[in-house]
């Protein structure tokens, strides 16, 4: 199988969510009792039983004009992973021949080394069964030749799927006929990754983008030097520790998102 | 729609006004975006910024109600700067034709037309009524109507509509939108220029236009830019009604309403005494040879119903008198009709796949109209708050004496069927799975009780029995006892087609009795032909049925796919396509041809609105607008009750004193329900009244459909919007000392609901004429059965709505009423 990417395309997304149930739909997830906390963004945020999930965004325009904002939010399933570098069991989280990476829930330990390692903050937590849930870019439906639910449901072609050279041509296409501040973000960081968009405005203008998503240089340190350390069962928990203490420090404020507060 | 979802891709410019497609229709956006990769511009004027106006080109507020005096500022641009399309103004409309010397215009008279009578009042006047002799056109020595096609006369419908809309100028219309002048001009810009031959443009409307005291005359301005510009027929064009429920188009086909019969026939009146009388009334002629006048074959559609209502054991003038008749005079849509069940006139009521509790307008007044039933039948997938309304919020059951009945239904994959979407297609679904329990479709419901009204009205006789009695129910194999064992909705597509009911000689081909008849040009008005609805005829032959079909080819290169699904009128997919071509039968715009002429005998394309050559040929060949008498569009419409051109009027509750058009401040003709004995005790309205300084409208969100029944019982869809809401601008929050997220209260004359506010940059406070003016949005999806019946708390949009109508078609003016909003309200 060739390198697939998943391009998100947010000028052409209308925040219908039909990506949001198809997920839910697919996956077996349950829904989660909500309230309107003044804002159409709901669940509030990405959780063990929310994969994907469409983040409204108003910001202020010129001349007492508006722009609101839809952001399709996921696992970047990135060509340098955080998450699999640091997680500490053995075929937990793994690359499939797509360039997806799959977390096995039923193999994690609930370390949450992968949440603090990534970029882009996608993995959670399930204090229930204390392990780590995110998306999958359903390997399940790609292994047999169909693509992620999400896309299938998209009904504007937001969301595409593809071959990867394909799919970073088309992007970088539509970004020229967009203009204006219009630019793809994905392929030219962290290895680049297996979710592309096409934004229509600069990456800092999204709550909660990073616009330099970076590994952390102690993941490589924990990966190339402690972690096969840590393999030796008697120092396995101090390296853990210490590779934790590590990561753990820059760790940007959650953010939080709905109403006006944010929605600006 | 005229022209149907795909083609929205062959638009150079979309207006989507009166509607929010990108929520409430979001598979139209898949088509939308392709015309915006192709450079189409997408406009949206909305009195809120919603999730289509977060995808267009130009984004434009307009104050709730006032749609009539931004388009009409739109075609005083278009004639003013010559932008509109000459040759297809003058050829294919009533511009040219000459109106009645004594005609009057608003601006000359008032603010009303010539002709009205009525009660003057401080507003103007009320429940008046035109007297429409004024409204004519000049006639011919031969009965054709006098045209000049220099456009020049002063008397001819071109020069009185510019005269008419010179009065909307952009300062004005702005005074009265909220709308800046500046963006008034961009869209006019934008928008006229689809008036090129080759270009076109497309109107995205729902109820956003539909439902206020002007909703026909909204869509009568908007049909006359789709004029001037040419718009009309072509790919790309049109004007297209976005239909909130997805077979609501199939049912209005079928006679969902009371005033007509299935294919648009007209319900008798109890004055057409004989069947003669009742088509001569409605056969209009012409004297035109060049006029198909379509509706010239009305008594063949009409007997072709009759036969398929009665059989051939009657004859057709029977048939004629069995069939229920209207009081003369009377109106029994849905206001009146919850109007007089509060007056206490109904002992039953039927309430079938709707939940009117929380539909209908004055939700209040229709709660009260249930308890004074003595039954009451709801039909449905789950129960309702209307089922359960004697068990609701502020209601006793004790006192109620409602015997309400629930028959469980299937959903529409549980049974099998057709739908028939906005844009006409007929398509055939398949049941997926069985009905739970005790569930049963609905014609299996009506078949059942068909037999027991049957059986009582022979066992007790009483009036009119004939009019069940003598039905013909051929509709499954027969039992013994002469009822069917189940119901083959395959044969109810087929009676709805029609058959031959004797051998027929049409054309020189015999057609034996009970094959089923091609199309709709071979039924005949002698009673020797069935069709359930004229409109049909061609869905269900003897090729098969056409429905069923899923040819995805589409030779015409323009997205028609032909080959999927029918749609009527005898599959033509692009209605009015006589008008896309220019006099020698050359599409108006080569690269998107919607029909060509082949220069022998033959149309190319798709279905031809008629197979006559084109207007060159002359005395042979047929205008193409052939649903009209004198086959020319109606830029000049006296068929409607509010006048023959559109006129702004305030909504019957509004933020101003004035009109600033004219001393007329509502339109005249509406039914003032809140005019002392006319209405009830419960009509309440509140205009300019302090107590209720804020517009309000309601609409509906993506994740939820109608009065929420399917879509709030969908823990994946509750989870995305779980609770009613009201949208507001932070000034007006601020104002109000409310925060996002906060629980407020809605009030208005006629009730209050409880909601979460979203304080929001998406309203902006409107500038009307200098004074500030604040408008808010609510949701209608929401109830109190589902999901949290304990609260016990009405979440209904509609306990605040008015219930008044449009006079054509008395849909309520649910988008243009005033409220508060007050803080307050449980969690």
């Amino acid at each position: 199988m060739t390198q697939k990417i998943m391009l998100v395309d947010l000028s052409k997304c209308t925040a219908c969510r039909s990506c949001q149930v198809a997920c839910k739909s697919w996956n077996g997830l349950p829904a989660e009792i909500t309230e309107n906390r003044g804002s159409y963004q709901n669940p509030p945020d990405l959780s063990p039983t929310t994969y994907t999930l469409i983040r409204f965004q108003e910001i202020d325009d010129k001349e007492n004009s508006i722009k609101w904002l839809f952001r399709n939010e996921k696992c970047f399933h990135c060509e340098d992973a955080g998450c699999m570098k640091v997680c500490p069991v053995p075929g937990c989280i793994t690359r499939k021949p797509s360039g997806a990476i799959v977390l096995d829930s039923t193999k994690c330990i609930g370390c949450k080394y992968c949440y603090h390692a990534c970029p882009f903050s996608i993995p959670r937590f399930d204090e229930a069964s204390e392990k780590m849930y995110k998306c999958h870019m359903c390997h399940d439906r790609v292994d047999e030749g169909m693509i992620p639910a999400c896309a299938k449901a998209c009904p504007t072609g937001a969301i595409e799927f593809g071959d990867k050279a394909i799919m970073i041509k088309k992007a970088h296409a539509r970004a020229k006929v967009l203009g204006g501040d219009a630019n793809v973000y994905g392929d030219q960081f962290v290895g680049g990754t297996h979710v592309v968009y096409v934004l229509t405005e600069k990456p800092g203008i999204y709550d909660g983008l990073p616009e330099k998503p970076k590994v952390s240089a102690a993941i490589g340190l924990w990966k190339d030097v402690l972690k096969p350390l840590s393999m030796i069962s008697i120092l396995g928990g101090i390296g853990a520790s210490f590779a934790y203490y590590l990561i753990k420090g820059p760790k940007r404020p959650k953010f939080d998102e709905g109403g006006d507060n944010n929605e600006q | 729609m005229t022209n149907h979802w795909i083609d929205l891709r062959n638009s150079d410019c979309i207006l989507v006004m009166g509607s929010n497609a990108a929520e409430n229709h979001p598979i139209s956006f898949k088509w939308v975006t392709k015309a915006m990769e192709k450079g189409a511009k997408l406009i949206s004027v909305d009195p809120r910024f919603t999730r289509t106006s977060a995808k267009s080109d130009i984004y434009a507020p307009l104050r709730s109600g006032t749609d009539i005096a931004f388009l009409s500022g739109m075609i005083k641009y278009i004639l003013e700067n010559e932008l509109y399309f000459e040759e297809y103004t003058t050829e294919y409309t009533n511009a040219s034709f000459l109106i009645n010397p004594d005609f009057k215009l608003p601006g000359d008279n008032d603010g009303v037309f010539s002709g009205l009578k009525g009660t003057q009042t401080k507003e103007g006047m009320i429940n008046a009524k035109y007297d429409k002799s004024t409204w004519s056109f000049q006639k011919n020595a031969d009965g054709t109507p006098k045209k000049d096609k220099t456009l020049k006369d002063p008397n001819c419908v071109f020069q009185l509509l510019k005269k008419h809309v010179a009065r909307y100028t952009p300062e004005k219309v702005s005074a009265i939108t909220g709308t800046p002048v500046e963006k008034l001009d961009k869209i006019y810009k934008a928008y006229a220029a689809t008036g090129q031959s080759n270009k076109a443009g497309t109107i995205m409307y729902a109820m956003g236009w539909t439902q206020h005291t002007t909703g026909v005359q909204n869509i009568r301005t908007m049909s006359i830019i789709q004029l001037l510009l040419g718009n009309m027929g072509v790919a790309g064009g049109g004007v297209n009604a976005l239909r909130g429920e997805s077979n609501v188009q199939g049912s209005t086909d079928h006679c969902l309403l009371f005033h007509i019969l299935p294919g648009y026939l007209k319900t008798p009146k109890a004055s057409q005494s004989t069947f003669k009388a009742y088509n001569d009334k409605y056969t209009p002629k012409t004297n035109d040879p060049m006029s198909a006048n379509w509706w010239s074959n009305y008594p063949k559609y009409s007997a072709s119903l009759m036969r398929a209502h009665y059989g051939m054991n009657t004859t057709l003038e029977e048939a004629y008198n069995h069939t229920p008749k209207l009081d003369d005079g009377v109106n029994y849509s849905w206001l009146n009709i919850f109007d007089e069940m509060y007056k206490g006139k109904f002992t039953g009521f039927f309430a079938w796949g709707q939940n009117p509790t929380c539909s209908g307008a004055n939700a209040n007044k229709v709660r009260e109209g249930l308890k004074r039933l003595k039954w009451m039948v709801n039909v449905n997938i789950f129960d309702n708050e209307t089922g359960s309304f004697w068990n609701g919020p502020g209601m006793n059951p004790k006192e109620i004496d409602t015997e309400v009945f629930m028959l469980p239904c299937a959903a529409s994959m549980e049974k099998e069927g057709s739908i028939t979407n906005s844009g006409r297609w007929m398509q055939w679904r398949y049941k997926a799975t069985n009905p739970p329990g005790k569930a049963m479709p609905d014609g299996e419901i009506i078949s059942e009780l068909y037999y027991k009204i049957k059986e009582l009205y022979e066992k007790e006789g009483g009036k009119n029995p004939e009019a069940i009695t003598k039905l013909s129910w051929d509709y499954g194999l027969k039992m013994p006892d002469g009822k069917i064992k189940h119901f083959d909705t395959h044969l109810v597509a087929k009676e709805i087609n029609g058959y031959f009911l004797k051998d027929t000689t049409v054309k020189g081909k015999l057609y034996k009795k009970g094959t089923l008849v091609p199309s709709f040009a071979y039924l005949q008005a002698d009673g020797s032909t069935s069709s359930g609805n004229w409109l049909y005829c061609n869905s269900y032959t003897e090729k098969g049925n056409m429905a069923a079909r899923r040819g995805k080819s589409d030779p015409s290169g323009i997205g028609l796919y032909s080959n999927w699904s029918w749609c009527w009128p005898v599959n033509r997919r692009i209605l009015y396509n006589r008008a896309s071509v220019d006099k020698n039968g050359a599409p108006w715009a080569p690269e998107k041809p919607v029909i060509w002429w082949t220069g022998a005998t033959k149309w190319k394309g798709d279905v031809p609105d008629g197979g006559w050559a084109p207007l060159s040929a002359g005395a042979s060949s047929k205008y193409p607008f052939i649903m009209k008498p004198e086959g020319h569009a109606h830029i000049f419409g006296p068929g409607r009750a509010d006048g023959p051109f559109p006129e702004h009027y305030e909504p019957l509750e509004c933020p101003v004193e004035n009109n600033l058009m004219s001393k007329q401040f509502v339109n005249p003709v509406i039914k003032r329900f809140d005019i002392k004995g006319i209405g009830s005790d419960m009509d309440k309205r509140a205009t300019c009244d302090p107590k209720y300084p804020l517009v309000c409208t309601t609409y509906r969100v993506s994740e939820h459909w109608q009065t929420g029944v399917m879509t709030r019982w969908q823990p994946w869809l509750m989870e995305l919007q779980p609770d009613m809401f009201v949208e507001m601008s932070r000034e007006l929050a601020k104002n109000k000392g409310i925060n996002n997220g906060d629980k407020v209260k809605v009030k208005s004359a006629r009730g209050e609901v409880v909601a979460v506010a979203i304080v929001t940059g998406r309203f902006k406070p409107f500038n009307i004429n200098g004074m500030t003016v604040h408008e808010v949005g609510i949701p209608w999806h929401y109830g109190w059965r589902f999901p949290n019946p304990q609260k016990k708390e009405m979440r209904s949009a509609n306990l605040v709505t008015p219930n008044v109508g449009d006079p054509n078609t008395m849909i309520p003016e649910s988008k243009a009423f005033m409220v508060d909003v007050v803080k307050g309200g449980t969690k």
